[in-house]
């Protein structure tokens, strides 16, 4: 709960800095902000369990503070990548716009009724619409922006129309009252309450960028400035994974012969459809944009297991993190590679195994979580997953997982085989800062540790 | 039944708004009624919540409603100026000249 308190007054700060001209000092500050939430988090673990603020509209329980956790420890990862995005002229609302993007994705993790869902949802979308549009000369960024904006709105109109047909037919937005209302009626609901259902599985799946509802995804994340890529994709779908497993799990898990079969079709068709196009790309950027759908697919496998209790959620958790972490370093190392090339294409990596040894190594340890090898914390996230899943009857969905998960490998080791195998054309040095290199180390450390000891992470929750 | 009028008035009126709003999005080129067509789909909301408020005698709903409204304001604020800065680069607003990140 602080901590969403410490990010909201870091954001105010943000906004102030301009006019009090210490704009030098945001960086450092917003850096130590987020140890200090991070830290209250941590405090609150166990102490004050499910006890709702505001009228019931936010409650940090457990779950709430280990996703917010995971949040705050890949913000502050990505506040280390992205320290010149925060060189311009816009500096300040560069770090407004963010850090208020944080407070939505918190929300995310921690509502506990639909209004709140609502605008965790708004609040993290509407700075990332900026955001993404934030090269104003560039034409691919106005472009990104606009697609996201008017996607994120269409969704957002389909969500409420949900929250709309719920409210008329249980007469309430809180969550537990729409729970314990699905289930003393024993299966006797207005057929528009589940029209609403779908209608939220809709704007959610839009949200995470689930086929069908994908195809502004890659355009997006490409045109976006590198940087806002890896926010959107670590940050934004932690905290939509966050509030879909609330969704699903807790308070729509009475309905799930509703939506269970549409949720495994989409799945099927994301693996496919994600798997099949990232391996035709050119542009490493739009191919971790690709291989983003099909983590996402991955990690609804886990709320499509909604029988089996804190095990999916222990295994979203836990795959959320070891995405966001891998997604970090993978981005880290594009982005100086972009930088120094001037392209983000597969080409721009040829040789990069000779000529700096170590960006090439951290890439390998990221490709290799991404693509679910063993010994990296990938592997285990895509395990728990399938453990989960096997005691449903979606088990034919694990087939197509592991058939899919092998054209994966095939586009991430294309990364591997241009670093070390190929020969370069052009001799760019790619330079790199200290606090770059020491994020890599980290995260590899991070991607590596959480492979070889995951039940740290994956017997957090238990009866 | 609302004023002598059964709920599902309300409905039938609000979801036919609200896929008109869809068609919209969906079918037109120009970029401001697009924005139009998303106020309609978020305006359909509304006016269903209204109903249902009325309908459970429950302030939630209207209260609701102005979360919808003041959202809905910050979005057309932040869309209309991407858009301003869309037109300033590609001299237009036709939504068919966005698509040069196709492969």
């Amino acid at each position: 709960m602080k901590g969403l308190f410490i990010i909201s007054g870091l954001g105010v700060l943000a906004m102030l800095a301009e006019i009090f001209k210490f704009k030098k000092l945001l960086y450092p500050l917003v850096l130590i902000g987020i140890l200090a939430a991070y830290v209250t988090n941590f405090m609150e673990w166990n102490s004050n369990f499910s006890i709702p603020m505001f009228s019931n509209m936010i409650r940090f329980d457990n779950v709430a503070l280990a996703f917010s956790g995971v949040i705050l420890v890949t913000a502050f990862f990505w506040f280390i990548l992205a320290n010149d995005y925060f060189e311009d002229d816009h500096v300040t609302d560069h770090f407004a716009l963010v850090l208020f993007a944080l407070v939505g994705a918190l929300m995310l993790t921690s509502f506990s009724n639909m209004t709140t869902l609502f605008l965790g949802i708004e609040i993290l979308s509407i700075p990332m619409y900026v955001l993404a549009a934030s090269r104003k000369r560039d034409l691919a960024s106005n472009e990104a922006g606009f697609k996201y904006l008017i996607m994120g709105s269409f969704a957002s109109g389909f969500l409420l129309f949900g929250i709309a047909l719920i409210y008329g037919a249980t007469g309430s937005f809180d969550l537990m009252a729409i729970r314990s209302f699905i289930s003393h009626a024993n299966g006797d609901l207005p057929a528009f309450f589940y029209a609403g259902v779908l209608m939220i599985l809709f704007a959610m799946l839009f949200k995470v960028s689930a086929a069908p509802f994908h195809f502004w995804a890659p355009d997006v994340y490409e045109g976006s400035p590198t940087v806002i890529t890896a926010l959107m994709s670590t940050i934004v779908k932690t905290a939509a994974f966050a509030a879909f497993m609330h969704l699903f799990l807790v308070v729509f898990g009475g309905v799930s012969e509703t939506w269970s079969m549409v949720l495994a079709i989409v799945i099927a068709l994301s693996l496919v459809v994600s798997n099949i196009t990232a391996a035709t790309q050119q542009s490493v950027k739009r191919m971790l944009a690709y291989s983003s759908i099909s983590h996402a697919a991955f990690m609804l496998m886990a709320i499509l297991a909604n029988n089996r209790g804190w095990a999916s959620i222990n295994a979203i958790l836990y795959y959320s993190l070891a995405y966001s972490i891998g997604s970090i370093a993978a981005f880290t190392v594009l982005y100086n590679v972009s930088k120094a090339k001037n392209s983000s294409n597969i080409e721009a990596f040829n040789g990069l195994g000779k000529r700096h040894p170590f960006l090439a190594v951290c890439m390998v340890i990221a490709m290799l979580s991404l693509a679910g090898i063993p010994i990296t914390a990938g592997f285990f996230a895509k395990y728990f997953v399938f453990s989960v899943l096997i005691g449903t009857s979606f088990k034919w969905l694990i087939m197509v997982a592991i058939l899919t998960s092998a054209v994966g490998v095939y586009y991430y080791f294309k990364v591997i085989i241009a670093m070390y195998f190929k020969q370069e054309e052009s001799h760019e040095d790619v330079t790199m800062e200290t606090s770059h290199m020491l994020l890599l180390v980290l995260t590899s450390l991070f991607t590596i540790a959480l492979g070889v000891v995951p039940n740290y992470v994956i017997e957090i929750f238990s009866n | 039944m609302l004023n002598g009028i059964p709920i599902n008035f309300y409905i039938m009126l609000s979801a036919v708004l609200f896929i008109i709003g869809v068609v919209g999005v969906m079918a037109r080129r120009n970029a401001i009624i697009i924005f139009m067509c998303i106020e309609l789909m978020l305006n359909a909301v509304n006016l269903m919540l209204v109903a249902f408020s009325t309908l459970h005698n429950d302030a939630n709903g209207q209260v609701f409603v102005f979360f919808i409204m003041a959202v809905a304001a910050a979005e057309v604020a932040v869309g209309l100026a991407i858009l301003s800065m869309v037109y300033r680069n590609f001299k237009s607003i036709d939504i068919d000249l966005l698509s040069r990140l196709k492969n």
